[in-house]
């Protein structure tokens, strides 16, 4: 049935469709350390390309099915994230954001030296051999994340995260291990960072170090910020729009760029939360409903 | 064996010395007041406490335990909850998320358990935490405004939802820096009926506060410091007749 | 051979602080990471290339042209996209940052097109000295007299002048100077202005330098001249001169040992470095956490 349906999209559409599901899974996962921890990376695309590169590796090393490829590349993703971030995110707002894009850097120039990964010649991936379509394997992984996500931020280790966002001096007088939980959330959001690259990877057959430089970075970020820092659904959206907009806006794609930073700009001056920000969608609607939570009734005790 | 025992002290920011060789002790079950002109160093004993400060000589232990220098999550879990003098609540959450986020120590399910939160025991889990966060917010009369952001309440709501989020730590000592500022009469008398209430169910207070009438109305005993040392430390009528106590809040004379 | 690179290293060094020096006097002001400066540095370049190519105009002359533009256009950059947020969350104005980053490079790039242009050979006709066993050209000693010469009148506007004493006074506590009657919004204007001019020189200088001008070349310049901040202590005008000189020689004598293929990785992993082992870098002060 999937597959009748498959079938009907054109390849043109179908490829651009694929563009929007790891877009969304590249900008949940940025969403996890920059929009639900307040922590700004602006290396995730080197996260990216360890996805790749590993995902790449074990296809043409290994031979190992596809499924367990995609999970590999994100756990060995976190690692290194985990690794990286131990020491960095002790370092406050600004100072971390620099310190990632350094990172990101060594981790390019890295894999242009390094014989394994064919240096600045880039790797050929091999397609893998799936019983699913490659763009529903996609599609499950965009679902998943989402999930994850929403999962996430409505749990204890979310609440952790969103109070170090917001301040994290009374984070650590709640009693919450702000590094700790710094590094995890670095973790996860490399994990689903890792996941994309690997998908991105066998997806489009070549992937080259050079690919994943700071603009790539930008691009995840741009995302986020365009549909709100911490808001899933805004989240979805931007990545969406943005990984659509070159296909649609073709003529003007050489402006892409020069709309990208006009967009970060525009959007921090005039909507900080982003177009779909600001609304905690849950408990917005709850509150209009009226709705009371469990024992209220018990709360006239004091009087 | 105090509660919570401060020996001898000290912390200095370059040459000034904030708090100077105090030595302090909060006995299990009292409501004890710290009181001084501004500036005397009384939140900064409040953030040695925590550790946001180490101090830079001398001890504090807590229930026996040596504390000083070790990082604030670690002595909040140990069970010291604390207000802040100018309020530091996440102001862009639900009234009901501030509270959650004070009961964090009380949980245990991490990652794993927010990934698999359809299961039994993480739901319980989460149950307690609400049924937990709904119980403080009643001992401050604030558990209808569960859904408002915190930042829509006024500011007399603002401090008591503080106090509700450091209840939340389930703490056996609750640090209260100026809980009635900017309160008018009315609610400062709902505030220290609540203050009691707490106290009542166990919890050990240990307050920073300028308003005299609602400290003296208050307090099984008060600390009074000056310039960072503590000058006076006694029931409320003994310390509102001491000398030395009239003259830090008078100047040199007004005691004659 | 230790001379030699001794002295590449200085003169690439100098341009670094003169960049570093925009970076750290705003950090020091308003605790922004003015991530627009590496740009403004690559607009100066083009600017000043444009003036000795198109227009003909001697060296310095252009070099000052190109400083004015980059001063006008440091106020209007604050002016537009950080001084709305200065009361938002630092994450704010950093984004909004970047965003002017990546706006003003994809403006030269469709300007100036995508390749690096170079400057004409007469534009400084360099030649070289020889001292001792090493090769010097007139050029490097051009970049690093210049150099010190920015850096030294710098150093007499921020000490000595009454503009300066107000810079001092905002980077020392932002609300006191406010209250006191020193105009806040002028101070900060003035700050980019001297931050931007001296980056549009340093911007002249490398573009003559490697003879190659391009819209990319902001990035990493921008990037390593922040590290070279950082070293030398952010906030604290000679550590930033410091952090610079260091970073040069620091790059020049890994490329030397045979590490040119990680020559951009070298400023970072000394700034990671600096960053866990010492945060407040070389000449910086300690900054205690306001609860």
């Amino acid at each position: 049935m999937f597959q009748n349906m498959l079938n009907s999209i054109d390849p043109y559409s179908m490829q651009i469709l694929v563009n929007i599901g790891i877009g969304i899974i590249l900008a949940l996962g940025l969403n996890i350390i920059t929009g639900l921890t307040g922590q700004l990376s602006l290396g995730h695309a080197a996260f990216m390309s360890v996805g790749a590169f590993a995902g790449a590796l074990l296809t043409i090393k290994t031979g190992v099915p596809f499924y367990i490829n995609i999970l590999l590349s994100g756990l060995i993703t976190a690692v290194v994230a985990a690794a990286i971030g131990w020491p960095i995110l002790r370092l406050t707002g600004d100072y971390l954001a620099i310190c990632t894009l350094g990172f990101a850097e060594i981790v390019k120039v890295v894999f242009l030296n390094l014989e394994i990964t064919n240096k600045a010649l880039g790797l050929t991936v091999p397609t893998p051999d799936t019983s699913l379509p490659m763009p529903l394997i996609v599609l499950i992984v965009v679902c998943l994340t989402i999930i994850a996500s929403a999962f996430i931020q409505n749990s204890r280790f979310g609440r952790a995260l969103k109070a170090i966002r917001d301040d994290e001096i009374a984070a650590e007088s709640m009693g919450i291990n702000i590094a700790r939980y710094k590094v995890q959330s670095f973790a996860v959001s490399a994990f689903m960072a890792g996941t994309g690259g690997c998908l991105y990877a066998h997806f489009l057959g070549y992937i080259n170090p050079s690919d994943f430089g700071f603009l790539k970075s930008i691009d995840m970020l741009s995302m986020v910020v365009l549909g709100g820092l911490g808001s899933i659904p805004g989240t979805i959206f931007g990545a969406s729009i943005l990984s659509a907009a070159p296909e649609f806006l073709r003529f003007m794609s050489q402006y892409r760029m020069l709309v990208y930073g006009a967009l970060l700009v525009f959007m921090m001056v005039f909507r900080p939360n982003g177009l779909m920000g600001g609304i905690d969608f849950t408990s917005f609607v709850l509150r209009k409903l009226g709705v009371k939570p469990r024992g209220v009734s018990r709360s006239k005790e004091v009087q | 064996m105090a509660l919570l025992k401060l020996d001898n002290t000290t912390i200095r920011f370059g040459g000034l010395v904030a708090v100077n060789g105090v030595n302090l002790e909060v006995e299990e079950g009292e409501i004890l007041a710290l009181i001084g002109p501004n500036g005397a160093g009384k939140s900064t004993i409040f953030n040695l406490i925590t550790g946001i400060y180490p101090p830079t000589d001398g001890a504090i232990s807590f229930k026996g335990k040596s504390i000083a220098g070790r990082p604030p999550h670690v002595i909040a879990s140990g069970g010291i909850g604390r207000t802040f003098q100018n309020i530091r609540l996440f102001g862009e959450q639900t009234v009901l998320d501030n509270v959650l986020i004070g009961a964090h120590t009380r949980g245990n399910w991490n990652l794993t358990g927010a990934l698999l939160q359809f299961l039994p025991s993480v739901r319980k889990e989460e149950g307690r935490l609400l049924e937990l966060a709904i119980h403080c917010l009643s001992k401050v009369d604030l558990a209808h405004k569960a859904y408002e952001l915190a930042s829509n309440l006024p500011y007399g709501e603002q401090r008591r939802l503080e106090i509700a989020r450091a209840l939340a730590i389930e703490p056996a000592l609750i640090l209260l820096d100026e809980p009635a500022a900017g309160m008018n009469p009315q609610e400062k008398q709902t505030l220290l009926k609540m203050v009691r209430n707490i106290r009542d169910d166990g919890v050990t207070v240990f307050l920073v506060e300028h308003d005299m009438k609602f400290v003296m109305g208050l307090s099984d005993r008060i600390a009074v410091l000056d310039y960072g040392s503590k000058i006076a430390d006694g029931r409320p009528e003994e310390v509102r007749a001491n000398p030395a106590v009239i003259e830090a809040y008078l100047g040199k004379g007004a005691a004659h | 051979m230790f001379l030699q690179q001794l002295i590449n290293g200085v003169a690439l060094g100098s341009t670094y602080a003169l960049i570093a020096l925009g970076y750290t006097m705003v950090y020091g002001i308003i605790t922004l990471i003015n991530f627009a400066h590496g740009e403004i540095f690559m607009v100066g370049a083009f600017v000043g290339l444009l003036m000795v190519g198109y227009f003909k105009l001697n060296l310095f002359l252009a070099m000052a042209i190109a400083m004015i533009f980059c001063m006008v256009m440091g106020v209007v950059i604050e002016y537009i996209a950080y001084r709305p947020l200065r009361k938002s969350s630092r994450l704010s104005a950093l984004i909004s940052a970047i965003g002017v980053s990546i706006f003003l490079s994809s403006l030269a790039m469709m300007v100036f097109g995508a390749n690096a242009k170079g400057f004409p050979s007469e534009a400084f006709p360099s030649h070289q000295i020889h001292i001792g066993n090493a090769d010097i050209s007139t050029l490097q000693l051009l970049i690093i007299g210049v150099s010190a010469l920015l850096m030294l009148a710098l150093e007499f506007i921020v000490q000595k002048t009454k503009i300066g004493k107000a810079m001092r006074a905002t980077s020392e506590d932002y609300n006191t100077a406010a209250l006191m009657g020193i105009n806040v919004n002028f101070v900060i204007s003035f700050t980019f202005a001297l931050g931007s001019a001296l980056a549009a020189a340093g911007g002249v200088l490398v573009g003559v330098l490697f003879n190659s001008v391009s819209f990319n070349m902001g990035l990493m310049a921008g990037l390593k001249a922040f590290a070279a901040a950082v070293l030398g202590g952010i906030g604290s005008i000679p550590g930033a001169m410091l952090g610079g000189l260091l970073l040069g020689v620091a790059e020049v004598f890994g490329v030397a040992i045979g590490y040119s293929s990680y020559r951009d990785a070298i400023a970072f992993a000394i700034l990671v470095l600096v960053l866990l082992f010492r945060p407040t870098g070389l000449l910086g002060q300690k900054i205690q956490k306001k609860v």
